[in-house]
């Protein structure tokens, strides 16, 4: 099958690269560039651990093909933690607040709540549930996710944030 | 003494020990994106499974041509149950006793299984390769009701077993019977029926569901032609079981077979079984010479490996007038599908279903299981809870609302009469189970005060009152349920694996600057294994959290253990830990008594280190003596500081809990609002309450999945209905209830640190909770029992069959 030629930013550096008309974002990330922290959890688009950030958007990237990318700005997981190399508020929220498991669902609920955060930076518990409701946990049943996530807005707004774990 | 000493409190704290809210170990590369599961494996020269999967549910295969399949660029090889003939690999054995096809051999037996494996270059090839295999089917009858399967016309299955009138439990009454299993006394349970007062009988279903982690199932084979070695990495919740059973049906040699559990991705009991899919990528490395991975996809899991419960259950319960239980009897058809695949200790074809008296004092008790085949998915296993404990728990527990509603007692008040009380225990069962420790009246009174039981009974009253008044088309339901399991397999007398006793170990090393590692059996799937038992550890030993590595899920380098599932983990594992750490101790001891010049018996523990009794300022810390184990050990003792312990435990543990819930369903629309949930657990000892409440949480949404929309689905010709995300129910963030947890600590007397495992019981109590709280709201119109799962449309219909859209 013929490859295209497609150039990207991911994670702040650019990367080129020939790939299948057919090759899926997820692949490429993960196979090509081997940024395996996006994962693969379904084949409908519904579980969210693929998600990535893309052009400011969070997008599952098991729906888009990587030829569609050419030219975006992408981050990964891998791209979340602080230039300095400090853990992201989000990362130590997660810890704080036990708002992972197995952490399958982990890195794409991350990757969304990074997204989340700049679209909305004081949500309500409720916006954050409605907010990641495109991404599906089995472990935590949600509640010290919503948690890491008011852990972490607090902590962006330098605001004191004083509940625990559950 | 120094004033600048640590107190002993404050250097317990620093070891961040059992008790201890640890932040977990894991968490600082699961943030990241750094974990390693299984997928994110790629080895030289890697090639790609896929396979090629049967439309129907039951089909005679008249041909099978691979020749397009085998053309398509890029495409390596196709394997076939013809390919594995050749290595007498075309059927494997099943931890149940029984025997499945790897690959369909003549037939099918269930819609999507496995026909041919394509390997391929990459994994669009291996996949255009799958779709080419061209299969030629001749449809046949299906079975489908498992009321059905031994209906004396009903198609045969198992054409394989057509002669066997004997299978692994025993005698076979029908071509599409497995087993008969029974427990408890039948003569003394019907007669206590014959003289009942009052008797309730209902047909409770717990229907076929999935565990689903979010992580498939994979693996990557590697076959090493020069060594004749096998490396196995996969999603392998017993590890070394994976090993020894690969081992018995390839034939390597079990020292020359390498397996590796990396991170997994949630398990849930999905992962314990041996699937097909490992078999061809052995297959497929060993005929290729390279390695192979195999990826499920959703479809592939939710239709093909490891379905949960499946058990139709005719439940009777007998009591007196004035509401105290007198007997109990159950007879069920498990629905097992097309082989028995299921995931039991070898000699519990249905599993420990026999504590299906739950947590009240029946003094006789009955109960039988039939086995039967279908045209489904084998499997069978344990969706987080112990071997078919969820199904026993929610069958009891709906009984004895459906009998104190014929009673006219309250759910609440009616099970105070008949737990079992305090000073019972230790308490023998009447199928005779032990049940090592318990104090459930204070627990289900703690449930009760803390969420004002009396006042929401009262607010429903009044409630029901404007319903019948038709002043609110709402109505409120309050459900109780109180569980016991029995988790912790366990003791060798009961518990084996195909002939392995369910022991599970520990091996810890200290290093000569006072850090250590352990290493075990045992395999995480989210439960922060890393985390606890080096809090174990912590404590026993005095050594931090902090500088013990926890090992699971490499077989070269881990103790023999029997892997994580039925909440064993603490129970058999944290106790091997614990007695491992003893074991240290106690050369430790010596040592410091040889440095202070002492008698070990003037020596006393203190926290992190032994002390001379009445003369704290000699002392010897771990760390001290963890270097002396390397250079100053007393003459004729052997150096180092390691031990490894074997634990069999005495008996299982049997953790308790009182769980509430108050629902809210608008009758025109079958739309439940989960206004409330509280759950009791008592775990025995906690080890770090942080990783418990999450435990919690996760298992009470899986439970709120189960009971109020999770179900595998089969029409009437076999298709499988619900295979992907948009069919099974996963509750996102916004349907999920906020969860409100509470403890009591029952310590138990067996276990060498008192602990008693809690990953499953928010679902095996959360269930029965849910499907009480919906039933509830309907009982006072004269309801007994409504089918499991609550969606909307079957709440709305349970409205529409009692004539409230009227």
């Amino acid at each position: 099958m013929a490859k295209s030629q497609i150039a990207v930013k991911v994670n702040g550096k650019t990367v080129e690269a020939l790939v299948e008309p057919r090759t899926l974002l997820i692949h490429f990330l993960r196979e090509e560039l081997n940024l395996t922290g996006p994962h693969i959890g379904c084949d409908t688009t519904h579980c969210g651990a693929c998600t990535v950030d893309l052009d400011g958007k969070s997008v599952k990237s098991c729906t888009v093909f990587a030829v569609q990318v050419n030219g975006a700005n992408i981050r990964t997981i891998e791209g979340i933690a602080n230039p300095d190399g400090t853990l992201h508020a989000l990362q130590e929220g997660f810890r704080e607040m036990h708002g992972l498991q197995c952490g399958f669902c982990t890195p794409g609920m991350i990757t969304r709540a990074y997204r989340l955060l700049q679209e909305n930076p004081t949500p309500s518990e409720e916006e954050i549930r409605h907010g990641i409701s495109g991404n599906l946990c089995r472990c935590t049943g949600y509640q010290n996710i919503v948690k890491a996530i008011q852990f972490a807005a607090a902590k962006l707004n330098g605001v004191a944030f004083r509940e625990a774990a559950e | 003494m120094n004033d600048m000493t640590p107190t002993s409190a404050e250097r317990a704290e620093k070891l961040e020990g059992m008790g201890c809210k640890r932040k977990r170990v894991e968490d600082i590369r699961f943030t990241q994106g750094k974990g390693n599961y299984v997928d994110d494996v790629k080895l030289p020269g890697m090639l790609y499974g896929e396979f090629n999967r049967s439309p129907h549910a039951h089909a005679r295969i008249k041909k099978i041509d691979t020749a397009k399949a085998a053309a398509v660029p890029g495409v390596v090889a196709v394997i076939t149950a013809e390919t594995l003939k050749t290595v007498n690999l075309a059927w494997m054995p099943t931890l149940a006793g029984d025997v499945q096809m790897v690959l369909a051999d003549g037939k099918v037996l269930f819609q999507n299984q496995e026909v041919a494996f394509v390997i391929a270059e990459n994994r669009e090839a291996a996949a255009d390769g799958a779709d080419l295999v061209e299969v030629e089917y001749e449809a046949l009858p299906v079975v489908v009701d498992p009321l059905k399967a031994m209906a004396p016309d009903a198609p045969m299955l198992r054409e394989d077993l057509k002669d066997k009138t004997e299978g692994a439990h025993g005698e076979r009454k029908h071509y599409n019977h497995i087993f008969a299993w029974q427990a408890g006394d039948k003569t003394a349970t019907d007669a206590a029926f014959a003289k009942a007062d009052v008797t309730i009988r209902e047909f409770i279903v717990y229907p076929r569901v999935h565990p689903c982690p979010l992580e498939t199932c994979q693996c990557v084979a590697s076959f090493d032609k020069i060594k004749g070695e096998l490396t196995l990495y996969g999603t392998f919740q017993a590890p070394h079981v994976i090993r020894t059973v690969g081992s018995l049906i390839s034939k390597i040699p079990e020292h020359k077979i390498h397996v590796i559990a990396p991170d997994i991705g949630g398990g849930f009991g999905n992962k314990v079984g041996a699937y097909s899919g490992y078999i061809c990528s052995i297959v497929a490395s060993i005929v290729t010479g390279r390695p192979v991975k195999w990826t499920e996809s959703r479809i592939d899991n939710l239709s093909t490996t490891a379905f949960a419960r499946d058990f139709h259950m005719d439940m009777e319960i007998a009591a007196t007038k004035d509401g105290k239980v007198t007997a109990m009897r159950c007879y069920t058809i498990a629905d097992h599908g097309a082989f028995d695949a299921c995931a039991n200790a070898t000699k519990w074809p249905a599993g420990l279903f026999s504590i299906i008296s739950g947590s009240y004092d029946f003094p006789a008790a009955y109960c039988l299981v039939d086995g039967v085949y279908t045209n489904k998915a084998p499997g069978g296993v344990a969706y987080r809870c112990s071997f078919r404990v969820t199904e026993a728990a929610y069958c009891i527990e709906r009984a004895m609302d459906i009998m104190a509603q014929k009673l006219g007692m309250d759910s609440a008040e009616f099970r105070l009469k008949n737990l079992i009380r305090r000073e019972q225990f230790p308490y023998t069962s009447a199928f005779g189970w032990q049940y090592d420790s318990g104090d459930y009246h204070t627990a289900m009174n703690k449930a009760m005060e803390t969420v004002d039981y009396k006042k929401l009974r009262a607010e429903q009253k009044q409630k029901r009152e404007a319903f019948r008044r038709g002043e609110t088309r709402e109505l409120m339901g309050i459900g109780v349920s109180f569980f016991t399991e029995i988790v912790g397999a366990g003791p060798s007398r009961a518990c084996d694996i195909l002939g392995i006793a369910m022991f599970d170990s520990a091996e810890i090393r200290i290093h000569p600057t006072g850090s250590g590692i352990c290493r075990l059996g045992t395999k995480s799937q989210g439960q922060g294994h890393e985390t606890t038992y080096a809090q174990i550890i912590a404590t026993e030993l005095g050594i931090a959290a902090d500088n013990i590595t926890v090992e699971e899920g490499n077989t070269d380098t881990a103790p023999y253990g029997l892997g994580t599932y039925g909440s064993r983990s603490t129970p058999v594992s944290g106790a091997a830990t614990a007695m491992a750490c003893r074991k240290i101790k106690a050369k430790a001891q010596m040592i410091a008594a040889y440095m202070l010049e002492v008698h070990d018996d003037d020596l006393e523990w203190d926290v992190d280190r032994f002390r001379v009794k009445g003369n704290p300022e000699r002392f010897k810390t771990m760390t001290e003596l963890a270097w002396a184990a390397y250079h100053e050990v007393p003459p004729g003792m052997e150096p180092g500081l390691e031990a490894i312990n074997y634990y069999d435990p005495p008996n299982f543990t049997f953790p308790f809990g009182a769980y509430i819930c108050v629902v809210e369903i608008d009758v025109d629309t079958g739309q439940t609002k989960v206004r409330r949930f509280y759950a009791l657990d008592d775990c025995g000892t906690r080890i770090n309450p942080m990783i418990i409440e999450g435990q919690v949480h996760g298992g009470l949404t899986e439970a709120f999945a189960i009971a109020m929309g999770q179900e595998i689905h089969y029409d009437d010709d076999g298709n499988v209905t619900t295979a992907s995300f948009m069919d099974y129910f996963l509750p996102t963030a916004v349907e999920t209830p906020h969860w409100e947890t509470d403890w009591t600590t029952t310590p138990s007397p067996h276990h060498p640190i008192g602990a008693k495992g809690v990953g499953e019981s928010p679902n095996v109590g959360g269930v029965p909770c849910f499907s009480n709280a919906i039933n509830d709201a309907f009982s006072f119109l004269g309801s007994t029992h409504i089918q499991m799962p609550h969606d909307n449309w079957r709440t709305w219909t349970a409205a529409e069959k009692l004539g409230l859209h009227e």
